[in-house]
């Protein structure tokens, strides 16, 4: 085996072993629980309660919050909680790199939030109209959108802070207002001007409009556009959360 | 003898903050290398930047030949590490502990297992194997952490205070075992602030002090550094000579009393001991006991630390 295909091998099976580890300790933690599901539960309730709208119509906006939220909720709470469980810098002395540390934990974050995202699909289409008409689309839109967003998570996890909630509480100013000019609640095309403009710069719109062609639904976004885009967030947001995460650790913090 | 880490002009800075300035030492394979230091004088640091924690500012390290800032990885592939300010997974189980840390080394699985049963029996936790770490006291989590650094059946153990705050059960046997696997060709790197730890268990000692190096060597050759905490200890039956006598015998430096015995300090305690002899024949008094004494470990390491002027004693 060539050293390059060693290398990738070590650092793959680096990754799993730090998803599982993830998924062992951290998937009940009651923050992952509270901000990763309990929220979107809550806004949808907020969203839909008095409003004449069709219930099958938000069934795609249901199930890209609950990816949003699940996906990017446990990158932010393991490397603080490790920190302060003391449990880190055992972690980062192991022999693996911190470029795989941190694909584990988007690996985690993935399967966490493509896991749950599968609940909203499953109970849309038991209790209302809602039908999926390309399940490619569909899963497409699920996984691309759980890396970009799990990889958003792992980025915020970055700064030197030993305090799960203070992290949770950075993430929160990202991710509520990206959620809101996203067309989660009201596709695109129908927000205002100021809206549509800031939409493109949230990997949600993109995940959103895949999920939203998967159920049928008109997409705002070119076909080809949203995968690209949500390739592009996903890469762009690992190498920052590589650099910005080796950049604390130089720093001894 | 073959150096399993060589270090070289190691040094960290944090903003103005030199904490560890320029160090070079190697540490032999087969040998237990005491690192000694009082607080914040660079130990940890220096720990933390051989096991990849954190990177150096200047300088390098190789662990069995592999530099640290260009092989991370590889030279990482040789060491089982228990850091001082570190912990297990608490909500995980013993078990899962010890085969996370196999599996992060890349242990095959049947090896792990098979290494994992026989160093949790080892360590007395056999029979705790599917209880939480968080069931455990502190010397026993202690034991698992040592576990969890020699499933991989590394070359290296680094160990940082590892018997700091523990039971004396919990401390001895984990000295023990430490002992046992140096025995068996472990090489050990151990920080610590516990004295005779390090004398009991250490072939080499190095100290540092605002992070430099002021003294590396064996116990027996650091105690003759400090050769003014040298003396000669006696105790007379009746009487005693005058403390004027004392001072004027050969080498003295001062005398000190504890109770019925007199310490005399000196450079030259074998000489000073046969002048001592002397005098008390010339009075006429009777010796109840005499002897040289070497300056404890201890006493070195406050010699070269405490007051600040190690290297004028080199």
């Amino acid at each position: 085996m060539s050293e390059l295909a060693q290398t990738w091998r070590r650092e793959a099976r680096g990754a799993l072993v730090i998803a599982k580890k993830n998924a062992l300790l951290y998937y009940l933690k009651p923050p992952v629980l509270i901000f990763g599901v309990l929220f979107p539960v809550f806004f949808f309730l907020t969203f839909k309660m008095g409003r004449p709208v069709a219930a099958e119509s938000i069934v795609p906006g249901m199930v890209a919050m609950v990816l949003w939220f699940t996906a990017s909720a446990v990158g932010p709470l393991v490397t603080p909680w490790e920190r302060r469980a003391k449990t880190y810098e055992r972690l980062i002395s192991a022999p693996v790199s911190l470029r795989s540390i941190l694909a584990g934990d988007v690996l985690s974050g993935l399967v966490f939030g493509a896991c749950l995202s599968v609940i909203p699909v499953v109970i849309g289409l038991a209790l209302t109209d809602a039908r999926v008409t390309d399940p490619l689309l569909l899963a497409g839109g699920i996984v691309l959108g759980a890396l970009s967003f799990a990889s958003l998570g792992v980025l915020l996890a970055a700064p030197p802070a030993s305090s799960p909630s203070n992290i949770m509480l950075l993430s929160n100013l990202v991710r509520l207002p990206l959620l809101f000019v996203s067309g989660v609640f009201l596709p695109i095309a129908q927000m205002p001007g100021w809206a549509r403009w800031i939409a493109p710069v949230s990997p949600l719109s993109y995940a959103g409009d895949l999920i939203r062609s998967g159920f049928g639904q008109a997409a705002y976004f070119p076909g080809w556009l949203s995968p690209v885009m949500l390739a592009a967030f996903t890469a762009v947001l690992f190498w920052g959360a590589c650099r910005f995460h080796r950049l604390t650790r130089a720093r001894g913090l | 003898m073959t150096a399993v880490i060589e270090v070289r002009g190691l040094t960290r800075r944090f903003g103005d903050l030199t904490a560890v300035d320029h160090v070079e030492f190697e540490v032999n394979e087969g040998e237990v290398f005491g690192f000694l230091g009082p607080n914040g004088a660079g130990k940890t640091t220096t720990v933390r930047m051989l096991t990849g924690v954190i990177d150096p500012t200047e300088g390098t390290a190789t662990v069995r030949g592999h530099d640290i800032r260009r092989e991370p990885l590889a030279a990482r592939d040789h060491l089982g590490i228990v850091p001082e300010e570190a912990n297990v997974y608490l909500d995980l189980s013993v078990w899962r502990n010890v085969m996370l840390m196999g599996e992060l080394h890349g242990v095959p699985r049947q090896r792990r297992v098979a290494e994992g049963d026989r160093m949790l029996g080892l360590m007395g936790l056999g029979e705790r194997k599917k209880q939480k770490a968080r069931a455990l006291s502190k010397g026993l989590r202690q034991r698992l952490m040592l576990c969890t650094a020699l499933v991989s059946g590394p070359e290296l153990l680094f160990l940082d205070e590892p018997t700091s705050g523990l039971d004396v059960q919990s401390a001895r046997l984990i000295r023990q075992i430490v002992r046992d696997l140096n025995r068996d060709g472990l090489t050990v790197f151990l920080t610590t602030h516990n004295m005779a730890e390090a004398e009991e268990m250490c072939d080499r000692v190095a100290i540092i002090n605002r992070g430099e190096i002021v003294a590396i060597d064996t116990p027996d050759q650091l105690r003759d550094l400090a050769r003014s905490s040298q003396y000669v200890e006696v105790s007379f039956e009746a009487g005693a000579p005058s403390a004027d006598d004392l001072e004027a015998l050969t080498g003295v430096e001062r005398v000190v009393s504890e109770g019925d015995r007199l310490l005399l300090y000196t450079q030259q305690p074998g000489r000073t001991a046969v002048a001592l002899a002397g005098l008390a024949d010339r009075d006429g008094l009777a010796v109840g006991e005499l002897r040289t004494c070497k300056p404890s470990l201890e006493e070195v390491f406050l010699y070269l630390t405490g007051r600040g002027d190690g290297e004028a004693a080199l």
